[in-house]
Formats: C-alpha cells, sequence, structure tokens
C-alpha cells in the first residue's frame, strides 16, 4: 500500500531557506542544498522548494541551488513560486524538478494548467491553493496568503483539477504558524470534493498533529510542514516511528 | 559506459546525476553510435505511449534497441520506458511497442478499488516474485520506491520479479534475460532507488 507522505517545504529566498509565520516576519535558516541533503537521508518522502525571490539574480541562484539538489537529492522534488507561464515549468524542470506547483499563476490564467498537462502530464502539475475562512467561506487568496481573489476555495480547486491538476496542496492560511494542528474542516472539505492526492499543509506543531491528520482524514496523502523540522522541533524519523505505531502506513 | 537513450520525452538530468551518485559513467544521447557502443542501455520515459513510441520510431531507434536487445546488451526501461518494452499498450487505443517483453499495458483502474486514487502515486513497497533478479542484489523484499503510473503491463507473469500492491499486486519490475525493466522511478527512490541502479551496472550476466 502507499505510504503516508511527509514533505518537509523549504521557502528559498535568494538562495537561503527562510519560513515566516503567518506569511509575515521571515527569518534565515540554513542552506537549502545542505537541508535538502539532510531531509533525505533521515526519511522525507519528497521535499518542495518555494522561490520567494522576485529579482532576477535571485530567480538565477535559485535554479542553481535546484540543480545542485536535484544531481545530489534522489527522492521527488516539487518547485514552485513565480510559476506563471509554461516557460517557467521549463525552467525548472530542466533543472531537476518532477513537479511545479502554481498557486497566483494560475489564479491569473487558469488555461496554465491545462497547458502544463498536456506538456508534461498531469503528474507534473500540482495545484497549491492558500485559502482563508471568510465569514462563512473559504475564499482563495493570492500572491502569498496577501490579496484575496473573493473565489470560493472548494469550487476553484474543483475547477483545477477539472483543467488537469494532478495533486493539490491545502495551504490553510487560518492555521498556518499558529502550530496548534491542520486546518480539519477546510481539508475535509478538499478531500470530499476532489480525487487527486491531497497534501496538508499549515498548522503542524507536533508529532500528534499528523497522527490526527492521517487517522481523522484518511484520504489526506501528505503531511506539509517548514519550520518545525528546520528548527528540529519534530525529527521526521521519530515522526515515521509513530506513525508506524500507530498504524498509518510510513515509509522508513 | 551506460547510454541513458535521448529521445525527446522528459528530463534526464536526475536519472543521469543518479549513475553519477553510483560512480557509473553516464551519457544521454541520441546518438545510435554511441549507443551502439555502450555497454548497457537506459530506455527512460514520462508521459504519454502513443507519443513516445512514435519517436522511437521515427528517430529509427525502435530498430536499433530491438537489435541491441537481440545481441545481449543489457538494456533497462524506467516508467513509461519499461512499458515501451512490451508489444502493445491500450493507453487511448491500441498501439504497438517494441515488442521485447510479451504482454500489453492497461489501465489500473481496470483491477484497482474504485476508491483508490489514480494515478498510484507514491512510495510503495516491493514484493519479490523473483528474488534473485540482479537488480535486488542490494535491496530487500519490502523495500520502499517511488511510482507515478496510471497504466500497468499485464499479462506477463513469467517476466515479472516484483509487484507492488495497490489493491492489486501491479508489475513493478521485469526482466526477460538480458531486458529489464522498472515501473517505478530508481532515480527518485532514494538509496533504494541508487542500489537497484547498482544492481544493473554490475550485472555482467549473458542473454
Amino acid at each position: 500500500m502507499v505510504t503516508k507522505r511527509i514533505i518537509p517545504c523549504l521557502d528559498v529566498k535568494d538562495g537561503r531557506v527562510v519560513k515566516g509565520v503567518n506569511f509575515k516576519g521571515l527569518s534565515d535558516v540554513s542552506s537549502p542544498v545542505e537541508l535538502a541533503k539532510y531531509y533525505s537521508g533521515c526519511g522525507a518522502d519528497e521535499l518542495v522548494f518555494y522561490d520567494i525571490t522576485a529579482s532576477a539574480e535571485g530567480r538565477k541562484l535559485f535554479t542553481d541551488i535546484l540543480t545542485q539538489t536535484a544531481a545530489q537529492v534522489f527522492i521527488p522534488l516539487t518547485v514552485g513560486g513565480g510559476i506563471n507561464t509554461t516557460a517557467d515549468f521549463e525552467r525548472v524542470l530542466a533543472c531537476g524538478a518532477d513537479k511545479v506547483s502554481v498557486n497566483s499563476g494560475a489564479i491569473k490564467n487558469p488555461n496554465l494548467i491545462h497547458e502544463a498537462a498536456k506538456l508534461y502530464g498531469s503528474q507534473c502539475v500540482v495545484l497549491s491553493a492558500d485559502i482563508k475562512r471568510v465569514g462563512k467561506q473559504w475564499q482563495v487568496f493570492a500572491k502569498g496568503g496577501r490579496e484575496n481573489t473573493g473565489m470560493e476555495a472548494i469550487s476553484w480547486i474543483k475547477r483545477c483539477t477539472d483543467l488537469g491538476a494532478g495533486e493539490i496542496v491545502v495551504n490553510s492560511i487560518d492555521t498556518d504558524g499558529v502550530k496548534n494542528g491542520f486546518d480539519l474542516p477546510l481539508l475535509s472539505a478538499v478531500c470530499d470534493a476532489v480525487t487527486i492526492p491531497v497534501i496538508a499543509s499549515g498548522g503542524a506543531g507536533c508529532i500528534k498533529d499528523f497522527i490526527t491528520l492521517f487517522e481523522t482524514l484518511p484520504k489526506v496523502d501528505a503531511g506539509l510542514a517548514a519550520s518545525i523540522f528546520h528548527f528540529g522541533e519534530v525529527a521526521i524519523s521519530d515522526l515515521k516511528t509513530t506513525m508506524q505505531q500507530a498504524g498509518i502506513p510510513a515509509r522508513k | 559506459m551506460i547510454a541513458i537513450v535521448d529521445y525527446g520525452v522528459g528530463n534526464l538530468f536526475s536519472l543521469k546525476s543518479s549513475f553519477a551518485a553510483i560512480g557509473a559513467e553516464a551519457i544521454v544521447t541520441s546518438d545510435k553510435a554511441k549507443i551502439t557502443a555502450a555497454d548497457k542501455v537506459i530506455l527512460p520515459g514520462v508521459g504519454a505511449f502513443e507519443d513516445a513510441a512514435k519517436k522511437l520510431r521515427e528517430s529509427g531507434l525502435d530498430t536499433l534497441l530491438t537489435q541491441l536487445a537481440q545481441k545481449g546488451t543489457p538494456i533497462m526501461g524506467i516508467c513509461l520506458g519499461m512499458q515501451l518494452l512490451f508489444d502493445e499498450s491500450f493507453e487511448f487505443g491500441t498501439h504497438r511497442g517494441l515488442g521485447l517483453l510479451k504482454g500489453s499495458v492497461k489501465p489500473i483502474a481496470d483491477v484497482i478499488p474504485a476508491d483508490l486514487k489514480i494515478p498510484h502515486i507514491g512510495w510503495n513497497a516491493l514484493t519479490f516474485t523473483k528474488a534473485d533478479c540482479p537488480l535486488f542484489t542490494h535491496i530487500q523484499e519490502g523495500d520502499y520506491v517511488y511510482f507515478v503510473h496510471s497504466y500497468y503491463a499485464c499479462d506477463c507473469t513469467a517476466d515479472t520479479v516484483a509487484t507492488a500492491e495497490y489493491g492489486a499486486p501491479l508489475t513493478a519490475a521485469v526482466q526477460k534475460a538480458n531486458v529489464f525493466g522498472c515501473q517505478f522511478h530508481p532515480e527518485k527512490s532514494g538509496e533504494v532507488g541508487l542500489n537497484i541502479l547498482r544492481g544493473f551496472c554490475e550485472w555482467e550476466g549473458k542473454a
């Protein structure tokens, strides 16, 4: 049986890993290549690199780092951030990325998902959605969570899967950085709406949060987190052991 | 020297890097002379069967690969590259493969329960059906490898060396004499994957 995946996410700016709380107040952590090797060695099932650089120089640094990582780390690599065109897909795939995640780029031009799925296959196209509760609705936010698009989240996700997205990263702005557990109501609603793999993101503070996630929502395929891994609050090997003890399929 | 056949499907950077990581010299090439001169050949592939088979045929690489297989050159297909080794595929129509292995490629939806997601994506454990396959020299049954696929090889029991359980035992690896195939991605399967490639590189058996 396929195991539940544990995915550390590395936000990369100007060649360094950073992680903010609720997307603000970024703080420098470590070298992306070294972190990637470390995570691969302790059982991470996949890695996500988010390029949060805005400048052209930063972009070049990012692809250099991606190439160095892909040459040394042999687990699936997903790349996101600043993906607006199929040329952007091409740029990161050529550096060794296996999957590419789209967020604001797909909001601006949903057809990007269709075009990319046609060119590279759905398995290559990951929809990343930043979602926040607004009143009684879940809404999609763009530009790293700064801008409310006004779009209802579940219908947006469904639309993107129809266009050819192969996986969905559900990032809850409400729980991100709070370290009090994943956004189970939101994830449950997404799991009910789609048949593609769902990756939960935002809110993990301890091992128990992952156990609760997979036990409460067996349809969730993976858990993604950043700072709790980077700062050593959760060791991936311990997390995998606890998952196995709880009867959750995990690769060690 | 190992030739990774470049016929315009997918990026081969990780594959090339994974051979470098185990100290094997590998080149990515579409040059028939270089492929012919290689000690071993890798047939990679992602995407659609029809398109890939067409590219192999148009470039004449289909004939070359068939000749090399008959000559005894060790050849390993990876993912779609493995599926191309078979007689035919039913992915969006019926398409002819290289016919180096008996069997066909069909949707996994035909054999798995409806509540399982498609594609079969993620890490799954190998069950050996022929534990003495050279690919398994440095790994153990139950080791995890990384899969991404919606179609699988079937009617190939005689040549199947490993399966992965996903609601049904799906063909994970095959071998017939000097022709090998992995449905999963060894270049994305961590240490286990590198050890599978190592087993292939070290194999000196004859067809």
